[in-house]
């Protein structure tokens, strides 16, 4: 789904645990989640450490659709 | 008798199911699950089954790994099996993973089978024998025994023949073999060039593998006025489900309007997707769609705005060619209302 996206012009990037497979299967923005059933935020946390998490990800996939990439890219969380 | 261990999952394991997904590793001496199958026709006495959870696996893989080589310390084995995994993605790469670190530490042959969907498939193909499987845990029988023909060759000493004549997945590896027919290759050559010349179907003895690349989407360049819309596989829906998407190898997708709301409330939202513990995802949504943190990034004017739905589907079982379609059905969506750029997130 992602490559179709990409494919149709539109940056994409793919926040995922399974960092290996998003690149296998051709992701070329990648922002990594902390789990599979909870990506953005472990539910034996806090909310507010959650919260915080789950803002700080999404901020660094936001700020991933900018990047002027050349090669499949891990962007840093 | 040579000796083997045979590495499964915590669901074949009969740990559990999704709930147990963190299960971490152990060994055990009894033959459990798939490993009695095993038992039945290997040439070789199975000295017990590891077992660990997918998740486990999936989210500390270097860590699971150096945790089974300390479960296996001290034990003499002779070949690694592990699977089969059929078409479950996450069994599939760690099934790779492992038997290509038992590999790697005891250079011994391991072999796996997996679904030619398993993304496992194209991230360890090169490295082991893979043998290729069945969609679903009802082809374990056959599975199995492909399994133990390939192991009771390679304990016997005997020629293992090719990817198509002994049915795993090819791993680029060239070896020089005399034809039965005895042909030269420039014979060969010439046959297939007329066969191209006439428009007739030839066979390349030389298959190039294309890597299934997409060129890299020009990026945003101004954030702050830029249109973001959400994707996810996780199955994210409202909590009657209205598009019946299926909760495994979904071929439905929706999407749901968020303009009016802060959050995705747990009780208005759940998740439907059966591959993994739901617990969290019901209790509260966000973990899976942040609607909560996207609506106070683009408050702090972090980025313009976003779409006023986000689009789900389940991406567990799901077939590449049915994900495809789906993508293909939801662009048009984003195209219309001027998307810059999109967030997927996977689970």
């Amino acid at each position: 789904m992602v490559k179709e996206v990409e494919k149709a012009g539109i940056p994409i990037v793919q926040m995922c645990n399974l960092i290996p497979v998003a690149k296998t299967v051709g992701s070329n923005r990648i922002v990594p989640t902390i789990s599979i059933p909870y990506p953005l935020g472990d539910p034996a946390t806090p909310k507010e450490t959650q919260w915080k998490l789950r803002y700080s990800r999404t901020k660094t996939a936001l700020l991933s659709l900018t990047a002027d990439i050349t090669e499949q890219t891990v962007f840093p969380v | 008798m040579k000796k083997a261990v045979v590495y499964i999952n915590q669901f074949f394991g009969q740990i559990g199911g999704e709930d147990k997904a963190d299960f971490a590793p152990v060994f055990k001496k009894e033959k459990i699950g798939p490993a009695l199958e095993f038992a039945k026709n290997l040439n070789a006495e199975i000295i017990g089954t590891v077992i660990c959870g997918d998740n486990y696996m999936g989210s500390n893989a270097d860590k699971a790994v150096d945790e089974i080589i300390e479960l296996l310390e001290g034990k003499e084995f002779d070949i690694f099996l592990a699977g089969p995994a059929f078409q479950a993605g996450r069994y599939g790469v760690a099934c790779g993973t492992i038997c290509k670190a038992i590999k790697a530490k005891y250079n011994i042959p391991v072999i796996t089978s997996m679904n030619v969907e398993n993304p496992g498939v194209e991230m360890f193909k090169k490295d082991m024998y893979i043998l290729k499987g069945g969609n679903i845990a009802s082809k374990m029988r056959a599975d199995v025994a492909a399994m133990i023909k390939l192991a009771n060759k390679i304990l016997n000493n005997e020629e293992i023949g090719s990817a198509q004549d002994e049915g795993y997945f090819g791993r680029g590896i060239r070896r020089q073999v005399w034809r039965e027919d005895l042909k030269p290759a420039s014979e060969r050559m010439i046959e297939m060039l007329l066969k191209k010349i006439r428009g007739e179907a030839f066979e390349t003895e030389l298959p190039i593998p294309e890597p299934d690349r997409v060129p890299i989407a020009p990026p945003i360049k101004d954030l702050s006025k830029a249109r973001i819309a959400i994707l996810d596989t996780g199955g994210i829906v409202p909590v009657d489900n209205p598009d019946k998407i299926q909760s495994a190898s979904a071929t439905r997708w929706g999407r749901y309007n968020i303009e009016n709301i802060d959050s995705l409330k747990s009780g208005v939202y759940k998740t439907i997707h059966a591959g993994f513990d739901p617990a969290a995802a019901d209790a509260d949504p966000n973990v899976v769609v942040p609607i909560d943190v996207l609506k106070t990034l683009n408050k702090e004017g972090v980025y313009g705005s976003l779409h006023p739905y986000f689009y789900t589907t389940v991406g567990t079982g799901t077939t590449q060619a049915e994900a495809m379609r789906m993508a293909n059905e939801m662009i048009p969506y984003l195209k219309e209302d001027n998307v810059d750029g999109v967030i997927m997130v996977s689970t």
